[in-house]
């Protein structure tokens, strides 16, 4: 993600493909150098830093009033994240000169793209969205419906796509056309695993998206400050700028702040309260054992040097400790990839939408090993998972036992 | 499907590559004689009709026998299956000159596959698991500890793997190592999918795996039958073999074998009991509304011709034309897209397991599309309908404690109190 803006001003669509003679000769200096090359020798640095400051706080902000609007906003937003990183990715392999001989070849993947949404998107949100419209009686029949048939649509919606894939495949282009399909396929794993457990975690309670990817941003952030200052040792061949002076000292920051940003927002409502439908209005719930502070009293020499006797603790943070451990240590290996990626395909970066940052999937390759790990840690260790009333209550069953049983009422 | 074997004793674990001169011309005059070489003029119709008769029968036979076993044995036997397809679509892609640079490489394929196995199936039979061994204290605290942190396990296999993966990249190599992993993760996906639906038929009952299968094997059958006495008009161009008398001809003879296999099938309980556990015994059970004999009077000018007077049903017949409908219509396209799939990449047949038919790959194609249906079918219009309220109490009573009972109770009350004062 510490990329050299050489072209900062290149049309915005198009990923920057990297000339066969010029920078690939970049490359080549930066290894022979043996790491020399690194980033507290760049002069263009301070310039550089400034023009991701300033689109790293336009987007702080645009964030911090998407958490502000509520659950219902943050997953548009995501959806609209998504459909520009499908975008981007989808325009990185293609060739436009057998694209001129397929119409609406672009068209199949959008379909794909469609059919994925309905699906991971009918899953997570079934549930909530039956809660929502159990007022209108028409509504709740017709979402009732969709929700009992959301496998078969779904399916029948890629059997469809499938089939017109096999319907338009052309002579002499079957290996570019079989290679675009599984391309689309690769793209849209990557993003709806990403985005499906992001907006899981969402409906658990914002905390459990918003702790991890702050984590996130804190970790590339004291990376690349550690780095500026004190950078000196490289850390790996395919990212020759990160530096291992960079990656020890965002590993304690991100630790640090992992149990500090833990507490901060664990005292918030709007963040710990699970949403049950999709509503927007403001959220009232008991918090749960997870939440409410639990008192140390300190140790004798360290109450000796500060003025607190004991500090709460609320039993969360040590959770976050684990989530901080991982966004330091393993999440970072999800740029790595993402770096491993543009050199293979010689490509500089995914996209032009972010000045400074290049495109969203720049910004979103950490983010996405982390959501899934921040949600399989919440399913695991932090929720329980006994067969409770709730879980008879939520399943799809009571819905066809109630039917049955109010039917028979009469009889 | 229908493939021409001029090569039929070739090694058995090269894919066999189109030699670039030769074959190719095949298809080239293929589509010049507009479609005249079609199967009725074959010479080696007959020897290759031999040699396929012959090991369908063989693995007819090998089919029978597991299905006699039980349900263990046929997830046993889908497993297996699983690593031959898995290890043919490794092998297809791979180039030995960039592979003797990568040592190590192919280990890791191996251990996707293993994440995958266990998370796929940790899924599916986590709960039949945990009903197995109830009886034995420690193994029931071990297989639920291993059960509640399955995922976590799984993902943390797969990140190694990813980590692995990354710290193992060469220069130079990025392509083809970015370009192995793509396709690694493709194949996984591709006999994942299809095997977790069909391991989740067979545990539902031996019936919803052994009909789709059967209708796809008809279905193929029959399609082979019909173009050989009647082909005559090509279908499609990816396959020239095929015709439209076969593909019409297999689509009636499908449905009509739907409807009546369906009744032969439903009739015994061994396979259509689901399976709650995972032993190996006998198994006994109410076999549901769906396969309980529902007599039709029949109209007087066909009980005139034929000796019956009625009919008896089973109301699953009616679900099997369905399947049946799917079989013939849409599940070829399985077939075409693997014919596609070796046309694009110059390959004759995805392996050499099964002489007479090409490797297990190319038996599994169609097999793929229908599993997945039968299972999304079964979830959507047979399950709710089966779904009696006599099998919730069971549920709630087995595993919900007094307190919670209690709990339900008040809940439910609650509910149907503001569902009553709402006009239905």
């Amino acid at each position: 993600m510490h990329k050299d803006h050489n072209n900062s001003s290149s049309a915005p669509t198009t990923p920057r493909i990297r000339h066969r003679r010029r920078s690939n000769e970049i490359p080549h200096e930066l290894t022979k150098l043996n790491g020399t090359h690194l980033l507290i020798n760049d002069q263009d640095k301070y310039k550089s830093m400034w023009i991701r400051a300033h689109s790293s706080l336009w987007m702080l902000g645009g964030f911090l009033f998407m958490l502000y609007l509520g659950h219902l906003y943050i997953w548009a937003a995501v959806v609209v994240i998504q459909i520009f990183m499908a975008r981007e990715l989808f325009n990185l392999l293609r060739r436009a000169h057998e694209d001129r001989r397929l119409p609406g070849f672009r068209l199949l993947n959008w379909h794909f793209f469609f059919t994925a949404m309905l699906f991971v998107y009918g899953r997570i949100i079934s549930q909530r969205l039956v809660n929502t419209v159990t007022s209108d009686k028409f509504f709740y029949r017709l979402v009732g419906g969709i929700v009992k048939y959301q496998m078969v649509i779904c399916y029948f919606l890629y059997i469809a796509g499938f089939m017109w894939f096999i319907l338009t495949l052309k002579k002499k282009m079957y290996k570019y056309q079989f290679g675009q399909y599984a391309w689309t396929h690769m793209i849209l794993i990557i993003v709806f695993t990403q985005s499906a457990f992001t907006v899981a975690n969402i409906f658990e309670g914002i905390f459990w998206f918003l702790l991890p990817a702050s984590l996130i941003a804190i970790n590339d952030v004291a990376a690349y400050f550690f780095g500026f200052f004190f950078g000196k040792t490289p850390l790996i061949k395919l990212s020759p700028k990160k530096t291992w002076e960079g990656f020890i000292g965002a590993s304690v920051a991100t630790l640090i702040s992992a149990f500090v940003l833990a507490n901060i927002f664990g005292h918030f409502q709007w963040l710990t309260c699970p949403r049950k439908d999709l509503s927007t209005g403001w959220l009232q719930c008991d918090p749960g054992p997870l939440f409410k502070p639990e008192y140390y009293s300190l140790l004798g020499w360290i109450s000796y040097w500060f003025p607190w006797k004991e500090i709460s603790v609320l039993p969360v943070q040590w959770h976050a400790l684990c989530l901080g451990l991982f966004a330091s240590v393993i999440a970072p290996f999800g740029g790595f990839f993402a770096s491993g990626f543009k050199r293979a395909f010689k490509i500089k970066d995914f996209g032009d939408s972010i000045p400074g940052h290049g495109g969203f999937t720049d910004r979103m390759d950490c983010q996405m090993i982390m959501a899934v790990f921040a949600y399989i840690y919440h399913q695991s260790f932090v929720s329980p998972q006994d067969y409770t009333v709730e879980m008879v209550l939520d399943q799809r069953i009571l819905s066809v036992v109630c039917t049955q049983i109010l039917t028979c009422v009469s009889c």
